[in-house]
């Protein structure tokens, strides 16, 4: 009886392992991994290519096809949450103007030699490229939900300020391998300038909220 | 053809309308860019550089003074009709998997005696300067029209360029988290208003790849699908690459064997 249990879920162990989509590059990902490095022209400077460096969440993202299993997804959702750093005055909703234009600017960070953003330009989160935020902006991208009327549905509970800056400061505290970029953790925005983009979200006198 | 192109000229400064700021609704964007490049269907600016392509192919050039005309981009020297539909392909003579474009850098080393960094030093053109590869990639590319595109990746080196251009297609990097997937792994979606293909499916990689190389109206230049794959790496915050790198004809070779069976339009249009 032990036996046929034993048995039982081995086969099982199996099946599922089957139905599993194989890793991206299969047994080469390792040989992938190499030569991808080594593309990269030999004058590019070392901070340069230390945005090519993975951790944990990217490589097992990658892995899984950006859909971890279940367990695997909570214990990275635990470990972006963990990373989460706050204003030193504690505020987390800043002001809506600077916000807006946050959401809208989509340049900075561009690097290389054919066509990189001059030093000192602009970076905003773009969150336009993705969502749906005010309705007067007609330009927007449907990658991520729609969050027009955000705070109009959600309210300004400290809870839902909180989420929302969270959200934004690493969006794998939520869902694992989301497409969402994590502004906060790479320090792409200052804590700062989330809580503008907050605002711009949350705040009723915003465009998000107001039309 | 010349007057086809000094037609498409005209055209362009239609074109610049298209340049502004995007108000209007969605669908009627979507309206006026297919109207647009159905005014350009007659006189692609690609083709301009398509005669210039031509004729670099049969001009005695280099050291050696030899043409191009015997270079085999994988159906034997010279044959042309078909060849970039079934590139990147696995070449004996140099035992790795070529593009179209490591293919003719190749053919101008041997056949014509230049060097790898004289012919590559140019490979995508500037305002003023232009791109002698640019010109034989739309010239050769024109020749696959028609064609279906057909990268089984039945050989062993071919079958592991795509898989290892699967995985980098999915490999996060990057102060934005980026993947190529992230963008171009889904159905119907769109960035801003630029509607996104999911290449991870035929038809999807198929309209992605049959149009290349592409006259870019915003840029005003024709791009080949290395400076595309480059340009996506720049897009995603990545370093450069380099021009002909391993890694972008493996992420050719994993997109042309998904849009296998594609009939090919090139050379095309784009924003």
């Amino acid at each position: 009886m032990k036996l046929k249990i034993a048995l039982f879920s081995v086969l099982t162990a199996t099946l599922s392992f089957a139905a599993q989509a194989e890793a991206p590059g299969g047994k080469f990902a390792g040989e992938a991994e190499q030569m991808f490095r080594s593309s990269f022209k030999a004058e590019n400077p070392k901070y340069w290519m230390k945005r090519l460096d993975q951790d944990e969440t990217m490589k097992t993202c990658g892995i899984y096809r950006d859909n971890p299993p279940r367990k695997i997804g909570e214990k990275l959702e635990k470990q972006n949450a963990a990373t989460i750093r706050y204003p030193v005055d504690g505020k987390l909703i800043g002001d809506w103007k600077e916000g807006e234009k946050l959401a809208a600017v989509g340049t900075g960070g561009h690097i290389g030699f054919i066509q990189p953003d001059p030093a000192g330009r602009v970076r905003g989160g773009n969150c336009y490229a993705c969502h749906q935020l005010a309705k007067k902006e007609l330009a927007y991208g449907t990658i991520g939900p729609s969050l027009q009327q955000f705070g109009k549905v959600r309210g300004s509970s400290e809870e839902i300020i909180k989420y929302t800056y969270d959200k934004i400061y690493n969006s794998n505290a939520f869902t694992a391998c989301t497409n969402m970029p994590r502004f906060g953790l790479h320090s792409w925005l200052t804590p700062e300038q989330i809580t503008h983009i907050v605002a711009f979200l949350i705040d009723p006198e915003s465009p998000v909220n107001k039309d | 053809m010349i007057h086809r192109s000094i037609q498409s000229l005209a055209a362009l400064a239609v074109a610049a309308t298209f340049a502004g700021p995007l108000f209007a609704q969605d669908s009627k964007v979507a309206d006026e860019l297919a109207k647009y490049r159905e005014a350009l269907a007659d006189g692609n600016p690609a083709d301009l550089l398509e005669v210039k392509g031509e004729s670099l192919w049969s001009e005695k050039r280099g050291p050696k003074k030899a043409t191009l005309e015997q270079c085999d981009l994988g159906l034997g020297p010279g044959k042309l009709d078909g060849a970039y539909a079934q590139l990147p392909k696995y070449f004996k003579d140099t035992n790795k998997v070529m593009d179209v474009e490591s293919r003719l850098v190749h053919c101008m080393v041997t056949l014509q005696g230049f060097t790898q960094a004289e012919v590559t030093r140019q490979w995508y053109s500037k305002p003023g300067k232009e791109s002698d590869i640019e010109a034989l990639v739309t010239f050769v590319g024109a020749k696959s029209n028609g064609k279906p595109i057909n990268v089984p990746a039945t050989h062993p080196a071919e079958a592991k360029m795509a898989k290892m251009g699967e995985y980098i297609f999915y490999r996060r990097s990057g102060p934005q988290d980026f993947s190529c997937a992230i963008c171009h792994g889904q159905e119907g979606k769109r960035i801003r208003l630029q509607d996104l293909g999911n290449l991870t499916t035929k038809d999807g990689a198929g309209t992605a790849m049959k149009t290349w190389p592409s006259y870019r109206v915003s840029q005003g230049a024709v791009w080949t699908m290395q400076r595309r794959l480059i340009d996506c790496m720049r897009q995603a915050r990545w370093p450069e690459p380099e021009y002909l790198a391993d890694s972008v004809i493996a992420l050719e070779t994993y997109l042309q064997k998904t849009a296998t069976g594609t009939v090919m339009e090139t050379p095309g249009i784009k924003r």
